[in-house]
C-alpha cells in the first residue's frame, strides 16, 4: 500500500463532451460514427458529479484536480467547464487518429494519459449518455493495475485508503481499496455546483496540456475507427412511434384494457 | 431551443452587431474574452433556466403575504436569489477593487435578458440591491460602504428605493417625509412611503432602503430633498445586524401582476420600535443635504434601461412561447386549399404570421434598443478619447426615455399579440403568455410613467438641450443610412437588396421628426409645446428602433440563412409598416392641436 500524503494528493477527473441529450443525433453518413459537429456538445451529466466530487475531496483534505478529456478540438469546452468549476488544471487527449475508437481503444488512450499524470485516484462518472456502456473506467483501472470501486454514491478518503458505497439492486456495498484507486459515481453522490464568474476568469490561466498519440507512446494502430472491435455495417433512423390504441370508455374500458393486455403477454 | 431567450439573437447582437470583441479591447475588460462572455452567458441561461423560472408561475399564484408583522415569500425565491448572488451576478459589472467582475455593462445586459425573461418578479429583488448598492458606493462614506454595499454586494443585504409616497408618485416635488438631524449627526425619520418594491421581506439579514425625505430649513420643491440610508435593522459598525429600527409596513399592495416582487406601504417613525429607547427611523445622510434627487437621478438611466430590459425580456419570452405554439397547434386551411384536408399548423396563416413577424420586430428591435443604450454606458465610461465619452454620455441621455419608455409599450403591445396568436388557449393560467402580459403591463407605470418620460424627453433632453444631442443622433441615422443604399448589391436574394428603399423610409421619416421639433420649440406657449409630448415621445421612439433595425439588416447583409432571412424580414416589417405610423403624430404634433389642451375637465 501506498502512502498517500492528502495534502499532496491528485485526483485526475476524466470528463467526456457528448452531444446535448436532448437533441436528435445523427451519423455521419461517410463512416457511421456520431456527427458531433451537428449537435450542441455539452459535458457528459455524469461527470459532472465526478467533478463536483473531486472538488469535495479537495476542499475537504487538499491535493490538485486536474481534469482529462479525450475528444475533437472542441472538447477543450468541456475541460474549461471542469475548469470553471474549480478544478486547477485540465488535459486534453486530441488526434485525428483516435476518431471512433471504440470502448477498448479509448480506455488504452487514457489509460496512459492518466498513468503519465500520476494520480492518486481516478473519477470517472459511471457511464456517458451518448454511448451506455459504462466499461471504460473498469477498463482503465484493469490497464492501469488500479482496485476500481465503481457505481459510487459516497466516496471518503482517509490517508492511503479509499472507502465508497456501491450502488446495488438491493442498496449498497460498503467497499474499500487502497490507493491508488479508480472509482466511478453515480448522480446520487452529489449536487453539482454551477460554475461562477470567479471561476470563469481563473479558468482562463489554469494549464491545460494537449497531448496527442505520439505524446502518449499509443501506435496509431491501436486506436481510431480501424482498430475498432465491432464496425458499424449499416444504420437506419428509429421508424416514427406507431399510433398507440385508445379505448374509450363506454362502461367496458376496463376489459378492453385487459383484453389487450393479454393479448400482447403482459398479463 | 429555449423559450426563455435567444441566445442566437444575443450573439447576434453583442458581437456581430455591436462589436463587443472591439470593447473588450480597452484596460478595464482586460480580464475579458470572447471565452469568458460566452461562459458568463451560459451560466445566465443556465441558473435563470434552473433556478429563476421553475417558480414563476407559482410565485404568481401565491403571493406574498403579510401577516401584520411579517411579509412571506415562496420558499422558491430565497434559494435563487443565492445562486445568483453565488455565481456571482452582483457584482458582474462592480470594480475588482470591490470584488467585482468588470464585465461590460452591455454583457450584464444580456445576462439579466435572461433572468428578465425567465421570472422578472424575482428578478426585482437583485435589481433593486444592486442598483442600491452602487448608489452608496458611488456616493456615500468609505464606512457607509463597508456597512452597508458590501453586504449587499455578498446578497446578504438586500435595498429598496423609496421614493414614492402616497400624494407623491410622478411628482416627487410635494414629498413631506421628514429628516430631522440629531446631535451624533445621524437623523431621525417620519413619515408614510408608498408603492416600495422589496420592503419588507425574510430573503435577506437586513433591509437597507434609500429613503428621500425633507430636512425641516429645506426649501420647498425638488432642490428641498435629501437622500437617507434606512436599515432595517441598525447594524454595528463591526457588520452585525442589531436590533430592529423604526420601519414597519402599513401592508402590502395586491397587483395585476409582477406579483413575486412584494410591493409595500412603509411607515418610518411612527414608534412601533423604539431604536435607542425612542421612536424614529435612524438614518444616514448619503451625499449631502438637499442633494437627493441629483444624487437618486444618477443612478436613473441604469434603472430606467432596466425597465426597459424587464419589458423586452417578457416580450421576448411571450413571442417564443406563442411562435412554438402556432407552430404545434393546427387550425384551418390555406385560403383556395379543398376542404376536408388536414389542418395547418397555424403558422401557415398570412395573419398569424403577421402577428408573429410584428412581435417579433418589437422584441428584437427592444433587444437591440437596449443593448446599445448598455453599450453607451460602456463607452461613457472606457471609450479611451474624452469627446467620445462625452458623445456617448449625451446620446445615452437623450435615449434613455425612449430605452425605458418604448420596450415598456411595444413588449406589452407584443404579449398582447402573444394571447391572439393563441386563440383561447392565450387566455387561460395554463399557458403563461398571459402572466406575462400582467407582468409587464407595470412598465409604463413605474420609474416615472410613460408620460413622464415624454416630458423628460421633449422638455429636458431636446428642448433645454436645444437640439444638440437630437442633432449627433440625427447624423448617425443619416450614416446608417448611407451605408445602406450603398451596401453591396452583388449575389443578394431580393429581401437583401432592399437596403436603400429602408433607408430612404427611415431618413425622410427623420427628418421629418427634425422639422416638427424645430417647429414645436417655435411655438412660443410652453404648455401647447408639451401637450402631445406623449405622442412626440412615441414618434421618436419608433425613429429610432427604425434606425436600429436598419443597423441589424446591415448587420446581417449578405448573410444566408433563416436567421438572417429573419431579421431581414423584420427590419423590412418594421420600417415599412410600422415606422409609417409616425407620419400622422408628426403631422398633429406640427398642427399644434389643441384639442386635450383647451379641452374643459368637466365635459369628460
Ligand atoms: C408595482 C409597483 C412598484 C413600484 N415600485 C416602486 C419603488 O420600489 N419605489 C418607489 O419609490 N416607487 C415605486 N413605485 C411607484 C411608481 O414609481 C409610481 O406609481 C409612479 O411614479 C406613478 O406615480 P402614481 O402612482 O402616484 O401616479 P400619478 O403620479 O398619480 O400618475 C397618474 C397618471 O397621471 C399622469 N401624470 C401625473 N403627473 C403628470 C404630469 N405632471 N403631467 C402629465 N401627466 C401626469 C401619469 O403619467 C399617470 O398616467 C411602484 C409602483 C408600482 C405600481
Amino acid at each position: 500500500m501506498r502512502e498517500v500524503d492528502s495534502e499532496t494528493m491528485k485526483i485526475v477527473v476524466c470528463v467526456k463532451q457528448v452531444p446535448d441529450s436532448w437533441a436528435e443525433k445523427t451519423l455521419r453518413p461517410s463512416d457511421n460514427t456520431l456527427d458531433r459537429e451537428s449537435v450542441d456538445a455539452v459535458m457528459n451529466e455524469l461527470d459532472e458529479y465526478a467533478v463536483e466530487e473531486a472538488l469535495r475531496l479537495q476542499e475537504a483534505q487538499g491535493g490538485e484536480v486536474v481534469v482529462l478529456s479525450m475528444g475533437p478540438s472542441q472538447a477543450t469546452d468541456t475541460i474549461r467547464k471542469a475548469l470553471s468549476m474549480g478544478a486547477d488544471a485540465g488535459v486534453h487527449v486530441v488526434d485525428d487518429g483516435l476518431h471512433g475508437s471504440d470502448a477498448v481503444a479509448t480506455s488504452l488512450a487514457l489509460a496512459k494519459a492518466i498513468e503519465a499524470q500520476g494520480a492518486d485516484l481516478v473519477i470517472f462518472g459511471s457511464e456517458s449518455t451518448d454511448a451506455r456502456m459504462s466499461v471504460v473506467p473498469a477498463m482503465v483501472a484493469e490497464r492501469l493495475g488500479l482496485p476500481q470501486l465503481t457505481f459510487s454514491s459516497s466516496v471518503a478518503v482517509d490517508g492511503g485508503t479509499v472507502r465508497t458505497n456501491r450502488v446495488t439492486e438491493y442498496g449498497y456495498d460498503v467497499v474499500e481499496a487502497p490507493l491508488p484507486a479508480l472509482v466511478s459515481v453515480v448522480e446520487k453522490i452529489n449536487e453539482p455546483r454551477y460554475p461562477s464568474f470567479k471561476g470563469i476568469m481563473a479558468a482562463k490561466k489554469k494549464p491545460v496540456q494537449t497531448l496527442g498519440l505520439a505524446d502518449l507512446g499509443v501506435a496509431a494502430g491501436e486506436v481510431g475507427l480501424g482498430a475498432a472491435w465491432s464496425v458499424v455495417a449499416e444504420a437506419a433512423a428509429r421508424p416514427p412511434k406507431a399510433k398507440g390504441t385508445i379505448v374509450a370508455d363506454d362502461g367496458s374500458g376496463g376489459v378492453a384494457i385487459a383484453d389487450y393486455l393479454s393479448a400482447q403477454k403482459f398479463i | 431551443m429555449s423559450l426563455i431567450m435567444s441566445r442566437r439573437d444575443l450573439d447576434f447582437l453583442l458581437h456581430e452587431w455591436l462589436d463587443t470583441g472591439a470593447l473588450l479591447q480597452r484596460d478595464r475588460f482586460a480580464e475579458h474574452s470572447r471565452e469568458t462572455v460566452d461562459a458568463i452567458l451560459d451560466l445566465a441561461e443556465l441558473v435563470a433556466t434552473a433556478d429563476f423560472a421553475p417558480h414563476n408561475r407559482a410565485a404568481d399564484l401565491a403571493e406574498p403575504r403579510f401577516d401584520g408583522t411579517t411579509v412571506h415569500v415562496l420558499p422558491g425565491v430565497g434559494p435563487a436569489l443565492r445562486a445568483f448572488a453565488d455565481a456571482g451576478f452582483l457584482v458582474a459589472t462592480a470594480d475588482a477593487s470591490a470584488g467585482g467582475a468588470q464585465l461590460p455593462i452591455s454583457v450584464f445586459s444580456a445576462c439579466m435578458a435572461w433572468f428578465q425573461a425567465a421570472n422578472a418578479a424575482t428578478s426585482g429583488y437583485p435589481l433593486l440591491t444592486m442598483a442600491a448598492a452602487n448608489l452608496i458606493r458611488a456616493h456615500g462614506t468609505p464606512e457607509q460602504v463597508l456597512r452597508f454595499a458590501d453586504p449587499m454586494a455578498e446578497g446578504r443585504f438586500f435595498g429598496t428605493m423609496a421614493l414614492s409616497e402616497p400624494q407623491a408618485g410622478s411628482s416627487l416635488a410635494d414629498i413631506t417625509t421628514r429628516a430631522e438631524r440629531q446631535d451624533d449627526g445621524t437623523y431621525r425619520l417620519f413619515g408614510r412611503k408608498m408603492w416600495i418594491s422589496g420592503g419588507d421581506h425574510e430573503l435577506a439579514e437586513t433591509i437597507v432602503h434609500l429613503v428621500l425625505a425633507r430636512t425641516p430649513d429645506a426649501p420647498p420643491g425638488t432642490r428641498g430633498i435629501s437622500l437617507f440610508l434606512v436599515p432595517k435593522h441598525l447594524v454595528d459598525p463591526d457588520g452585525r445586524v442589531g436590533e430592529r429600527n423604526d420601519v414597519v409596513l402599513a401592508g402590502i399592495n395586491h397587483k395585476m401582476g409582477f406579483r413575486g416582487t412584494v410591493n409595500t406601504a412603509p411607515v418610518l417613525g411612527d414608534g412601533a420600535f423604539t431604536p435607542d429607547g425612542r421612536p424614529g427611523a435612524v438614518g444616514y445622510l448619503l451625499g449631502a443635504e438637499q442633494r437627493g434627487l441629483p444624487i437618486m437621478f444618477s443612478m436613473m438611466n441604469e434603472a430606467r434601461i432596466g425597465v426597459g430590459l424587464c419589458a423586452t425580456g417578457l416580450g421576448y419570452t411571450g413571442y417564443l412561447k406563442s411562435l412554438a405554439y402556432a407552430r404545434e397547434r393546427t387550425q384551418g386551411r390555406p385560403v383556395g386549399a379543398a376542404p376536408g384536408g388536414p389542418q395547418v399548423p397555424l403558422v401557415e396563416h398570412p395573419d398569424v404570421r403577421r402577428m408573429l413577424l410584428a412581435q417579433k420586430s418589437y422584441v428584437e428591435g427592444a433587444l437591440a434598443l437596449i443593448l446599445f443604450a448598455s453599450r453607451l454606458a460602456d463607452d461613457a465610461e472606457t471609450l479611451p478619447d474624452p469627446q467620445g465619452r462625452q458623445e456617448a454620455s449625451s446620446l445615452l441621455g437623450l435615449l434613455t426615455p425612449i430605452a425605458k419608455s418604448w420596450p415598456s409599450q411595444w413588449c406589452v403591445a407584443a404579449n398582447d399579440l402573444a394571447i391572439q396568436v393563441m386563440g383561447g388557449a392565450g387566455y387561460t393560467r395554463d399557458h403563461d403568455v398571459e402572466q406575462h402580459y400582467r407582468d409587464n403591463r407595470l412598465n409604463p407605470i413605474h420609474e416615472g410613467t410613460h408620460g413622464i418620460q415624454a416630458l423628460d424627453l421633449l422638455g429636458r433632453k431636446v428642448l433645454l438641450d436645444h437640439g444638440a444631442a437630437l442633432g449627433r443622433l440625427v447624423a448617425r441615422i443619416e450614416a446608417t443610412a448611407a451605408r445602406a443604399r450603398g451596401a453591396d448589391q452583388a449575389g443578394t436574394t431580393p429581401a437583401d437588396a432592399g437596403g436603400p428603399a429602408l433607408a430612404d423610409l427611415l431618413t425622410s421619416t427623420t427628418r421629418d421628426l427634425v422639422a416638427t421639433t424645430a417647429a414645436l420649440g417655435a411655438l412660443g406657449d410652453p404648455a401647447a409645446t408639451m401637450a402631445d409630448a406623449t405622442a412626440y415621445l412615441e414618434a421618436f421612439g419608433h425613429v429610432v428602433v427604425g434606425w436600429l433595425w436598419l443597423e441589424q439588416w446591415l448587420a446581417a447583409h449578405g448573410r444566408q440563412g433563416p436567421f438572417y432571412e429573419g431579421k431581414r424580414a423584420a427590419a423590412t416589417f418594421f420600417l415599412t409598416r410600422e415606422l409609417p405610423r409616425v407620419g400622422p403624430m408628426l403631422a398633429l404634433l406640427r398642427a399644434a392641436d389643441r384639442l386635450t389642451l383647451d379641452l374643459d375637465p368637466d365635459v369628460l
